[in-house]
């Protein structure tokens, strides 16, 4: 079918012309069109089309058993799988009134955690890359390389795992797992020091980032930006803080806030939630109990019919998952509030008035994953 | 403000809300017509401030086509559910409060595009993930599509 | 005939000998003009395989990574390989380009940076022009490149090229000022504008010893502005990959993307060039004036190798800082030359002028 995108044409200058940032481009980190109204170099008004990578994940959900539902959530935001399947899963033992063992819980945050470094890992790879500094992208990747292993390591597969299931993990983790984490993150510590130095205390760096792309507090809570991006404009939304799931409750970290909420602080926010993590992880990482694996689940899962809701901090901001069940082992809809779809619908209105790399910078910050957006 | 107090207080504004037993939130059915006002209420008002909308959806229920709409407050962490109905499956259409709640255009965007509930007053209602010229609603319990969906 | 690596003039007096022994005057003069053009075309081309095979390895260091390894010995050859499928890809036909300026375009910046290598001094001997006003006429011939970044976006019929080329012109326009006015600061200091008078006079020390402070400003200075110059590094935003795709040659392909590909490496091997020659003697080895037992020793070693050395530690310098930094925003990029590099040449000028008339240099 002929595509025919009929822009609504209003007070179109002389000067201005329209630019198509088209579904291939190396910067919008996935097939997103943005078609950008320009005056020069200023950007006036900018309109995304998503839709490129549609692929009706809900419609999938409502003919797909709860088990099978576990996959579909890996492909949607992929760089925070492991959070995604948590949300889910969570969902079902809640409606169930399924309790999962102690060991699991513990499992399932420090797997999280590592999932929020290797996501904020590779941002900060793409986000060096869209600012210039190219040799960020192959440092990011090598440090993201000992998570990849220690997830091949005991689930199996190097991005989309599909680990968790309703009631436990698919299966227990491996014996080094603990060691592996623990050698990780003191190889790790050291490392994130290189990344201040290479582009963090970088003056083309902060030129190009500070004061660019201010997002309001109120236009936070009222566009729904979460996680880093709506932190950096202190809107408190810390799903782990304010509706701890898993064992959050039991580690001590802080809720990092910023307050100008400008490029710069959406990208401190991400570096020192890495560091965060890094302090749950070594609260939780010796104390996991011994224990089962899962709980004794039924083989057909079926939700008493009524409604859930689940909400749970992805790398990238608060995801939701609501359910309405009608009693059988599919969902009757199943909708996901993905965190990127807000965060994307803010991207017009604090890029009025800059620059076309402005443009790339406030877009790395951010970090939006296209597959969450269009689902 | 804890649930009884918060009951008393939508009932005050909207009398003809509908109660409904939900486990998580609680849950009101709103008349469409009062829908804008209330939310306005809903967001403007100190003592509710329900200032962030973090999840809008647009479910088919057969009878009717539904709006599910869940609040909360970032000062007074209270939450809320509302939801809105329309028996009318062709032009069935309800107020925007995409001029309340700035996410609630996309939102909106997304339930007009998958299940074909309108919004009066939306600055932009085209469809977001599918094609302009689309016939039909994906998610809708009727929808039918040979071509692109395979029954196992 | 006394041919030695350490004075070409013998060679070069040997050719021209025999040539007009043998030939009419016209016909000497022909082959001699053919004979210099092939060699700077051999060279340039060596140097420019060269030095994309070097990029390539030392960005591949930088980033903790290997490089080409697989086409010869330590992937020496793949560049070859390169240019063998660039020069048969087909040649993409533009609906509605500008045929004529697009064309031409790849030719210009070419030729701009032939006719500034000429002037360049490789050894003592090997010089094809030697003006008196080698310096100005340098400076004059790299700013034609200008127009072929400007022809090349324009004709392209493409709004990314033409954003392309628009900020690279105001990016060259703008930094010729300082790379000119740093290159200034060294002739007051030299008292010449020829180069191998330049050169001859940096026998007892470099130009970047002998001024001390305001010669070492004015090397930073020219560094900076001839990296921004040739839209390498930090400045690059002309071809911005990460925006614009690639800016302006986005629409060539085939070889004459290899000609704006080559023009861009061997630009960076003229500033080089020029920077060495200037500020850190050109053939010329490291002497210390007084120390006549350790500048025999540095006499030993040829001055094309102390050329080709300065000039490489130059181009590694640059490649160092473009894979460490990111891209400067075009409005930042112009504020840095205006606002600051510009009133620190010039008051480096004074400076510089005040320290050679008091005799304050070494």
């Amino acid at each position: 079918m002929k595509e025919v995108i009929h822009l609504p044409v209003q007070n179109v200058e002389e000067e201005e012309y329209h630019i198509n940032m088209g579904p291939q481009h190396p910067s919008t980190h996935g097939v997103l069109r943005l078609v950008v109204s320009l005056q020069g170099e200023i950007v006036k008004s900018l309109k995304p089309h998503c839709g490129y990578i549609h692929r009706g994940i809900e419609k999938m959900c409502e003919k797909d058993t709860y088990p099978q539902i576990i996959h579909l959530t890996d492909r949607m935001d992929y760089l925070s799988a492991h959070i995604n399947n948590h949300a889910v899963c969570m969902l079902v033992e809640k409606a169930l009134e399924v309790e999962v063992p102690e060991r699991v819980k513990y499992i399932r945050t420090i797997v999280d955690e590592l999932n929020r470094i290797a996501s904020h890992q590779l941002w900060w790879c793409s986000f060096g890359m869209d600012m210039g500094g190219l040799t960020c992208f192959f440092y990011g990747l090598r440090d993201r390389e000992k998570i990849l292993d220690i997830f091949e390591e005991s689930f199996g597969s190097r991005l989309l795992h599909s680990y968790y299931t309703p009631g436990g993990l698919m299966m227990d983790i491996h014996p080094d797992f603990q060691k592996n984490v623990k050698a990780f993150i003191k190889y790790f510590r050291k490392k994130i020091k290189d990344y201040d130095e290479l582009l963090t205390g970088n003056i083309i760096m902060q030129l190009r980032t500070q004061g660019i792309g201010i997002l309001s507090k109120e236009d936070a809570i009222s566009y729904g930006v979460t996680g880093p991006s709506g932190r950096a404009s202190g809107f408190a939304c810390d799903v782990r803080k304010h509706h701890p799931y898993g064992v959050y409750d039991k580690a001590d970290f802080k809720e990092i806030l910023g307050t100008k909420g400008d490029t710069f602080e959406r990208y401190m926010m991400r570096m020192d939630e890495m560091l965060e993590s890094m302090k749950i992880i070594e609260q939780l990482i010796d104390n996991i109990p011994a224990g089962d694996h899962t709980a004794k689940m039924k083989a057909v899962l079926k939700l008493p019919a009524g409604e859930y809701f689940q909400r749970v901090e992805a790398a990238r901001g608060e995801l939701g998952v609501y359910v309405v069940s009608d009693g059988n082992k599919s969902p009757y809809r199943m909708k996901f509030r993905s965190p990127n779809f807000s965060n994307l619908s803010v991207l017009d209105h604090i890029s009025r008035g800059c620059k076309i790399a402005d443009l790339v910078a406030i877009g790395a910050s951010l970090d939006y994953v296209i597959p969450d957006i269009d689902r | 403000m804890d649930n009884a107090a918060l009951k008393e207080r939508i009932l005050g504004l909207v009398p003809d809300a509908e109660y409904q037993e939900n486990k998580q939130f609680l849950t009101f059915i709103i008349p469409p017509a009062k829908m804008h006002d209330l939310a306005f209420k809903l967001k403007s008002e100190a003592d509710l401030a329900f200032d962030f909308l973090f999840c809008l959806s647009g479910v088919d229920m057969v009878k009717f086509l539904e709006v599910v709409y869940h609040l909360e407050s970032t000062s007074h962490k209270h939450q809320l559910e509302l939801k809105v109905r329309t028996e009318d499956r062709v032009n069935g259409a309800v107020d925007t409060v995409c001029d309340i709640w700035r996410t609630a255009e996309f939102h909106e965007r997304e339930a007009f595009d998958l299940v074909g509930i309108r919004f009066n007053n939306h600055p932009d209602l085209r469809r977001i993930f599918l094609e302009e010229g689309w016939l039909g609603h994906p998610l809708r319990k009727d929808y039918v599509d040979e071509v692109n969906i395979v029954e196992l | 005939m006394n041919f030695s690596i350490y004075d070409f003039t013998s060679f070069t007096q040997w050719i021209d000998k025999f040539l007009y022994d043998n030939l009419p005057a016209f016909w000497a003069i022909a082959v001699e003009m053919t004979l210099i053009g092939l060699v700077i075309l051999v060279f340039y081309a060596l140097v420019g395989l060269f030095l994309v095979y070097a990029e390539r390895k030392v960005c591949a260091f930088m980033q903790n990574r290997v490089g080409p390894n697989r086409v010869g010995p330590f992937g020496f050859f793949q560049t070859i390989a390169d240019f063998v499928k660039l020069m048969m890809k087909e040649l993409v036909y533009i609906k509605n380009a500008d045929k004529l300026l697009f064309n031409i375009a790849p030719f210009i910046i070419i030729i701009a940076s032939f006719m500034a290598i000429a002037a360049i001094p490789f050894a003592k001997g090997l010089h094809a022009i030697d003006f008196d006003i080698g310096v100005l006429y340098v400076i004059a011939v790299s700013s034609l490149g200008v127009v072929g970044i400007l022809l090349a976006g324009w004709s392209s019929n493409n709004k990314y090229s033409l954003i392309g080329a628009m900020r690279s012109g105001a990016q060259i326009v703008s930094y010729e000022l300082s790379v000119g006015l740093s290159l200034v600061t060294i002739i007051i200091l030299a008292g010449t504008m020829q180069f191998s008078a330049i050169v001859e006079g940096q026998a007892n020390g470099w130009f970047i010893f002998k001024g001390h402070i305001p010669a070492f400003i004015a090397f930073i200075i020219f560094l900076i502005s001839s990296t921004a110059e040739t839209n390498r590094g930090p400045f690059d935003l002309a071809e911005a990959e990460s925006e614009l795709t690639a800016g302006f040659h986005t629409e060539y392909s085939g070889i004459k993307f290899a000609f704006f590909f080559l023009a861009e490496y061997m630009n960076m091997f003229i500033v080089a060039s020029i920077a060495a020659t200037v500020f850190l003697g050109g053939w010329m080895p490291f002497h210390v004036s007084g120390w006549a037992g350790f500048n025999h020793i540095m006499d030993f070693i040829p001055p094309f190798v102390w050329y080709i050395g300065k000039t490489f530690f130059i181009i590694w310098i640059m490649m160092w800082f473009k894979w460490t930094f990111p891209r400067l925003r075009i409005d930042q990029l112009l504020t840095l030359e205006w606002k600051y590099l510009l009133p620190i040449n010039l008051v480096n000028i004074l400076i510089m002028a005040f320290i050679v008339l008091m005799g304050w240099h070494f």
